[in-house]
């Protein structure tokens, strides 16, 4: 693409996104150490996944400054107003998946002294590993432009919703094989229905992307396929 | 994998419709040449009634010079020479027989510079009617006069000063001054070339105000060197780069996602 004849907005421009993937790389990295924190019993960890959420928060402040900023001075046209305008809703999706990213660490925290089931922390572990794989690729297809790897990403959710399927059921059996086990059973399970929303935050920045690059909306609804909101396991 | 995706705004395929049909202003094939220069190239465009089309673009990229082909303004350009059809209502502007004065009467224009006569408010208004004979008496001239005037949104401020000079105005009470006086002869289209370029942003706010109300009423094509300006006062915009008229749609569309890098590099400022 040509340069702008105002280099100081060609500036801004550039300076938008390296907020955002400098912003990104530290989501990913939240949600890793939260998770590693989890599987390793780490609570010192942990903190410092909760005290470094402040810096991702930080981020999206600044984020909206510099777009509110370059809406009233520059007015963006064209593929600028939707640069702009899509900063602003990713640094919000990513500012969500901090949190999540904090919510696991706190449950690290919460279950730092209870013994593990191994099976189930593994399974998470996929969860996790699949939603950075695919936090990655989102924040490379913006960085690239590329409308095709934002869509794969935005296909490729039904995955971790899978996954998430098949750990609900599991830490559903568990519960009910002993008692003892709903405490961290059901702190996986949000941790686990966390990953699965960042995974749905993941999708949203895919569809942002794609927005970007092409200026049309990614048009067919993705099939829904996390089905726990209607799952139930009988007793029989 | 496109199947997916959603069409980009249909908007523009409206104007795709019968060639000329169901279209106020219509050019096919336009070209003009000023001597050798060939400064329009084969500019076909539909205008619609009662809206607002904004012609955009760098400098020299033939916007003014298409518009002035409309009233046959560049008939009084000696090297200027002019191919093509260009028809309002179905009717060949160029037709040999067509009286060139009453085309200017149907299409008003207003220009950059205010350039009201060195006469009385008024006088400047009742112009064009008196010498089109509209008026049979001194009472309907009257009428003509205040419901232009009324309708330039300029009556309040110069009904007890009317006989006070035209140029006696503020720049943007003297744009609105032209508009009246482009108003009274009842024209079907008003060509506006760069009407607010002279005024200030209070004065263009109420011509741009003043455009949205006269399009229920006229077809109306602007001129503008401010995007933002096309943007707020159109409902379709031409953009115009080198001669040629790169891309015409629904404003909406052409400023958030236009089909053409060209444009795309115009409006963000990418290509003077």
């Amino acid at each position: 693409m040509n340069e702008h004849i105002v280099t100081s907005y060609e500036e801004e421009l550039a300076l938008l996104d390296k907020k955002i993937a400098h912003m990104g790389g530290l989501a990913e990295h939240n949600l890793g150490q939260a998770f590693d924190a989890l599987e390793r019993r780490d609570p010192r960890q942990a903190e410092l996944v909760v005290k470094s959420d402040k810096a991702i928060d930080q981020f999206e402040r600044d984020i909206e400054a510099l777009v509110i900023s370059m809406i009233a001075r520059r007015q963006p046209m064209a593929n600028d107003l939707r640069h702009v305008m899509v900063a602003l809703r990713i640094a919000a999706d990513l500012e969500r998946i901090g949190d999540l990213a904090k919510n696991i660490a706190k449950r690290a925290l919460a279950i730092a002294h209870e013994s593990h089931p191994k099976p189930l922390m593994t399974g998470l572990g996929h969860m996790v590993e699949l939603a950075l794989k695919q936090l990655k690729a989102v924040l490379d297809a913006y960085s690239e432009r590329d409308a095709e790897k934002a869509l794969a990403v935005w296909r490729d959710d039904a995955q971790i919703d899978a996954m998430y399927n098949s750990l609900f059921r599991e830490l559903l059996t568990y519960m009910m094989e002993d008692p003892r086990n709903i405490g961290i059973s059901t702190h996986l399970l949000f941790g686990a229905k966390n990953v699965e929303r960042v995974g749905d935050h993941t999708t949203n920045i895919a569809e942002t992307v794609h927005y970007l690059v092409r200026g049309t909306n990614v048009a067919d609804d993705r099939p829904k396929s996390d089905q726990t909101s209607t799952t139930l396991i009988s007793h029989d | 994998m496109d199947a997916i995706v959603a069409n980009p705004s249909s908007a523009t395929a409206a104007a795709h419709v019968m060639p000329g049909s169901g279209f106020k202003v219509s050019a096919r094939d336009c070209n003009v040449y000023y001597g050798e220069k060939h400064a329009l190239k084969s500019v076909s465009v539909d205008i619609p009634d009662r809206s607002v089309m904004a012609f955009i673009g760098p400098s020299g990229c033939g916007k003014s010079t298409f518009l002035r082909c409309i009233n046959r303004m560049n008939d009084t350009i000696p090297i200027c020479r002019v191919t093509g059809k260009i028809t309002i209502d179905g009717q060949d502007v160029y037709d040999q027989s067509l009286d060139v004065v009453q085309l200017r009467a149907r299409v008003g224009m207003v220009f950059q510079k205010p350039n009201p006569f060195p006469k009385s408010i008024y006088d400047n208004v009742a112009y064009g009617p008196r010498i089109h004979g509209f008026a049979q008496s001194r009472a309907e001239l009257d009428q003509i006069v205040m419901t232009s005037l009324e309708k330039a949104g300029l009556l309040k401020e110069v009904k007890d000063r009317l006989t006070d000079s035209g140029t006696s105005l503020s720049g943007g009470q003297q744009q609105r001054l032209c508009i009246a006086r482009a108003i009274a002869v009842s024209p079907e289209v008003i060509l506006m070339d760069e009407p607010c370029s002279a005024l200030d942003p209070i004065a263009t706010a109420r011509i741009e105000e003043l455009i949205d109300e006269l399009r229920s009423n006229y077809s109306i094509i602007i001129v503008t060197h401010s995007m933002q300006q096309a943007a707020r006062v159109s409902q379709r915009t031409a953009f115009f780069h080198l001669g040629t008229l790169v891309e015409e749609g629904e404003t909406g569309h052409i400023f958030t996602n236009p089909n053409d890098k060209r444009t795309q590099d115009y409006i963000t400022g990418r290509i003077g």
